[in-house]
């Protein structure tokens, strides 16, 4: 399960309505309970597939080093990351699980319809290895 | 000098999100990483030991890919390295 408050909630899903058509990205900042990753914050990431940012996305690696910095400071962890499929369901794609190699954090997708955000979604990546990492759909509990 | 362990790679590293090492240069950094911590090594490294592809290393703001000497970089005992995991996807 994935716990995360209703600002956060809401904050991903109005980055995913504010970059449409192009897909939003970003990451999740937590920390890890028995029961699951907790969310307390998250960070707005730009999307350096400019190239084709429709239907892909990418956080460029210098970036994802200040904010797992960030996150240290905060005694929080990264504990996933974010992104919306404009026009698209809130499914991970083939290219989301062969990108991922976060295992044990949760990728959180939106679908975005024309421009409003719609389904909120889930993914936690399972696995003990690049060979055997799977997405599993988890609950998203929001709270507070 | 300190290594940052990212999320997915710290149960491969007892739990720890930092760890010390002394070392020379970035490689012997991240050998004494997995010397220390073996199940690392198949996260980190491919089989012919090269960094995995979708593994970014940085010395302090650095991507090691592009610092002249690479991973033959010399460090100090105050530099840090953060290992960083891609994040991409799409449709």
């Amino acid at each position: 399960m994935l716990s995360v408050t209703k600002a956060v909630y809401d904050a991903i899903r109005a980055h995913g309505e504010e970059t449409y058509p192009h897909e939003c990205c970003g990451a999740l900042l937590g920390s890890e309970t028995p029961g699951g990753w907790r969310i307390e914050s998250s960070v707005k990431a730009g999307n350096t597939r400019t190239d084709s940012a429709h239907n892909r996305y990418q956080i460029s690696a210098g970036e994802l080093v200040k904010i797992e910095r960030e996150s240290r400071q905060q005694g929080l962890s990264i504990a996933g990351f974010y992104h919306s499929h404009p026009d698209h369901p809130a499914q991970w794609s083939p290219t989301d699980l062969a990108e991922a190699h976060w295992l044990g954090c949760s990728y959180v997708i939106t679908a975005v319809a024309q421009g409003k955000a719609t389904e909120t979604n889930s993914f936690r990546l399972d696995g003990s290895s690049e060979e055997s990492k799977r997405f599993d759909l988890e609950t998203i509990e929001i709270s507070g | 000098m300190k290594i940052f362990i990212p999320t997915p790679l710290r149960p491969f590293a007892g739990g720890k999100d930092t760890v010390e090492v002394k070392a020379a240069t970035v490689a012997a950094a991240l050998d004494e990483l997995t010397g220390t911590y073996p199940d690392l090594r198949k996260h980190l490294f491919t089989g012919e030991g090269k960094v995995r592809a979708f593994v970014n290393v940085y010395l302090n703001d650095e991507d090691v890919r592009y610092l002249p000497e690479k991973d033959g970089t010399k460090v100090t005992p105050g530099d840090t390295l953060s290992i960083i995991p891609s994040i991409a996807g799409g449709l």
